[in-house]
C-alpha cells in the first residue's frame, strides 16, 4: 500500500466521500463567514493539501483547551488528528512517551523546517529565567523560542497562551506572559477563551490548511469570524436587556423567566466570542443559556476585572476614600471662603458706619 | 480593556474627587455668606421668606407673558434637553447600577430602548440649543467660552453614550471608555463653569424671589 501524501488521498483511502468533504467544507466556510463559493475552494485545497505538521506545546495551562478540542464536533478530534493534520507532538497527549515524544518533536522540526505550525496552550513564565515550568528539563521559554524559530505560524489557543490568562492574574507570581510577548517575528493567531470554542480552533486550522494563510484577525490577533461580535450582540436574552427586564438573583422570578443576566454580572457586552452562535457541545447550549452570566473569558485580564457577579456597570474602581477626602477639603474651602467674605463684608460695613458717624466735612467755600 | 480600566478607575476617581471638592467649595462658599441686611420694612401683604423664595423658584420656571413669544423655543427646548438628560442619566439601568455601586442607592429603571430613544432626542435638542445660541444675535453677543465649553462637555457624554449603546464607530469597550472619559471631563468642569447652575439656580432664584416680594414686586 502506498503512503498517501495529500489529504484527498488520505480521505479516499479511509472511504470518506467527496460529498462528505464538500459538506465539511461548507460547514467551515459558514462558521468562518466566508462567501458561498469559498466552500468549493476549501474542498479543493483541502483535498490537495499535504498533511500539515503540527507541534502542540502545552505550558502553564490546565489542559482545558485540549479537553475542549477533543470535544470538537466538526471535525472531530479523530478527523483533525488523522485526516487533516499530522500531530507530530502533543505534550499532554504524549507525556507517557517521555524522551520519544521529545525526539518526535525535534524530528518534525527538522523534516518540516519553515512549514510546521506550532500550537501553544498555556502562558509562558519568564520570571527567574522561566524556572517555574519546565518540560524534559527545558524551560517553557526556551522550548517556545527553539520550536517557534522555524515555524510557519503560531496558533495560541486559550486565553493563557493568547493573553496570559489565569497564570498572569494578579499577583502573577511566575511572571506569566502571552506567547505574542515572546515571539514577535512570526504570524500569530490567537484563539482565546477559557477554554476556546472547539470549532474556533479547528475552523482556524482548516482555514490555514485550505488557504495557506491566516484568516482576517481583529486588533487582538483573533479571527474576526469567531471574535468579530460580542456575546451581547447575538445573545437570545438581548430583548430582555432592551426592555429593562433583568434577573436580580439566580433564583428569582426573572431568572426563572430567562431574563437578562446583566445585573448578576454578565460580561457579554464586552466579551467577543462566538458562544452565542456556535454554542458548545455540538451546539447544545452556552453559559447564558444555562442560566449563568458570561465571564468574558475570551478577553485579556478577564480574571482581574472585578467580581464575576458584579454588574459590568458597577465595576468602577472608584476610590471612595479619595472622593470623601476631596469632599471634606472642598467643604473646608467653601467654609473658609465664606468666612473671608464675611470678614470683608463686616469691615466694609464698619467703614460705612464709621463714615456715617463722622461729622460731615466743612465746605471750604 | 486597558483604556476602560483607566477610565473607570483612576480617571473616574480623580474626576469625582474634583467634582466633590469644587461643588462643595462653591456651594458652601455661597450658602455660608452673610445674608444681606434688610433695612426696610416689607411691603404690606409680602409673604414669608420661604413663600417668597418658592415663588421666585417656581415663578421663574416659565417666561413672563411679555416675553413668552420670543422665548418659547429656548424655553421648550431647554425643558426638553434638561428632562432628557435627567432621564438618560438617572433612569438607565447600567447608570443606576453604577450609582448603586458607589452610593448604595437604587431605584427602578426605564426600558433601555426607551432611554436610548430619549437620549437621541436629547442630543438633537442640544444641537438645536447650540444653533439657537449661534444664530440669535443677542444670545451670541453675551455668550462666552464658558457657554460653549459647558455645551460641549454636556453634549459629548450624550453622543458617546448613544454610540456605546449602539456600537457605532468602534468596539464597545472603547466606546464605553470614551463615554466614561467624557463624563470625567464633565465632572471636572462642572463646579467651575456655568454647569454649576444645576445647584445654584435654586439659590439665586430663591434669593431673587425674596427680594422682589419684600419690595412688593411681581415675579
Ligand atoms: S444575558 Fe448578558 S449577553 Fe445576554 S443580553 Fe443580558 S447582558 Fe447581554
Amino acid at each position: 500500500m502506498t503512503i498517501p501524501s495529500t489529504l484527498g488521498e488520505v480521505l479516499a483511502q479511509q472511504g470518506v466521500s467527496r460529498r462528505a468533504l464538500l459538506k465539511y467544507s461548507a460547514y467551515v466556510a459558514s462558521i468562518l463567514a466566508l462567501p458561498a463559493g469559498a466552500s468549493r475552494v476549501i474542498a479543493e485545497n483541502l483535498a490537495k493539501a499535504r498533511r500539515q505538521s503540527v507541534i502542540w506545546l502545552s505550558f502553564q495551562e490546565c489542559t482545558g483547551c485540549t479537553e475542549s478540542i477533543t470535544r470538537s464536533y466538526s471535525p472531530t478530534i479523530e478527523d483533525l488528528i488523522f485526516n487533516l493534520i499530522s500531530l507530530d507532538y502533543h505534550h499532554t497527549l504524549m507525556s507517557v512517551s517521555g524522551a520519544a515524544a521529545e525526539h518526535a518533536r525535534e524530528a518534525a522540526m527538522r523534516e518540516n523546517k519553515g512549514k510546521y505550525i506550532v500550537v501553544v496552550d498555556g502562558s509562558v513564565p519568564v520570571k527567574d529565567g522561566g524556572v517555574y515550568s519546565t518540560i524534559a528539563g527545558q524551560t517553557n521559554l526556551a522550548m517556545l523560542k527553539a520550536t517557534a524559530k522555524d515555524a510557519l505560524a503560531i496558533v495560541s489557543v486559550g486565553t493563557c497562551a493568547a493573553f496570559g490568562g489565569i497564570p498572569q492574574a494578579r499577583p502573577n507570581p511566575t511572571g506569566a506572559v502571552a506567547v505574542s510577548e515572546i515571539i514577535t517575528d512570526k504570524p500569530i493567531v490567537n484563539i482565546s477563551g477559557c477554554p476556546p470554542i472547539p470549532e474556533a480552533m479547528t475552523g482556524t486550522l482548516a482555514y490555514l490548511l485550505s488557504f495557506g494563510k491566516l484568516p482576517e484577525l481583529d486588533h487582538l490577533g483573533r479571527p474576526k469570524a469567531f471574535f468579530g461580535e460580542t456575546i451581547h450582540d447575538r445573545c437570545y436574552r438581548r430583548p430582555f436587556y432592551d426592555k429593562g427586564l433583568f434577573a436580580e438573583s439566580f433564583d428569582d422570578e426573572g431568572a426563572r423567566k430567562g431574563w437578562c443576566l446583566y445585573k448578576v454580572g454578565c460580561k457579554g457586552p464586552i466579551a467577543y466570542n462566538a458562544c452565542a452562535t456556535l454554542k458548545w457541545n455540538g451546539g447544545t447550549s452556552f453559559p447564558i443559556q444555562s442560566g449563568h452570566g458570561c465571564l468574558g473569558c475570551s478577553e485579556p485580564k478577564f480574571w482581574d476585572q472585578g467580581g464575576f457577579y458584579t454588574p459590568l456597570a458597577a465595576q468602577a474602581g472608584v476610590s471612595g476614600e479619595l472622593v470623601g477626602t476631596a469632599a471634606v477639603a472642598g467643604a473646608a474651602m467653601g467654609g473658609a471662603a465664606a468666612w473671608i467674605a464675611r470678614r470683608h463684608q463686616r469691615s466694609h460695613l464698619a467703614e460705612v458706619e464709621a463714615l456715617d458717624r463722622s461729622p460731615p466735612a466743612k465746605s471750604k467755600g | 480593556m486597558e483604556l476602560l480600566q483607566f477610565a473607570r478607575g483612576p480617571a473616574l476617581t480623580v474626576a469625582l474627587a474634583v467634582f466633590a471638592f469644587g461643588a462643595l467649595w462653591r456651594l458652601l462658599g455661597v450658602l455660608l455668606l452673610e445674608r444681606r441686611g434688610v433695612y426696610s420694612a416689607p411691603r404690606p401683604g409680602a409673604p414669608s421668606i420661604f413663600a417668597s423664595a418658592l415663588a421666585g423658584i417656581i415663578g421663574k420656571m416659565w417666561p413672563h407673558a411679555t416675553f413668552l413669544k420670543q422665548s418659547l423655543f429656548p424655553v421648550l427646548n431647554g425643558y426638553l434637553f434638561h428632562l432628557g438628560l435627567a432621564i438618560s442619566v438617572l433612569l438607565f439601568a447600567p447608570h443606576i447600577l453604577f450609582i448603586k455601586s458607589i452610593s448604595g442607592l437604587s431605584w427602578p429603571a426605564l426600558p433601555s430602548n426607551l432611554v436610548y430613544g430619549i437620549a437621541v432626542v436629547t442630543a438633537v435638542s442640544l444641537v438645536a440649543a447650540l444653533v439657537h445660541r449661534l444664530t440669535d444675535p443677542v444670545l451670541r453677543l453675551i455668550s462666552r467660552a464658558d457657554d460653549y465649553v459647558s455645551w460641549m462637555l454636556t453634549f459629548l457624554p450624550v453622543v458617546s453614550g448613544i454610540a456605546a449603546v449602539s456600537h457605532i464607530g468602534a468596539r464597545y469597550e472603547t466606546l464605553l471608555a470614551v463615554h466614561i472619559l467624557t463624563v470625567c471631563a464633565l465632572l471636572v468642569w462642572f463646579p467651575f463653569g456655568k454647569l454649576m447652575h444645576a445647584f445654584l439656580f435654586v439659590v439665586s432664584r430663591g434669593e431673587t424671589g425674596i427680594r422682589f416680594k419684600h419690595r412688593g414686586a411681581d415675579i
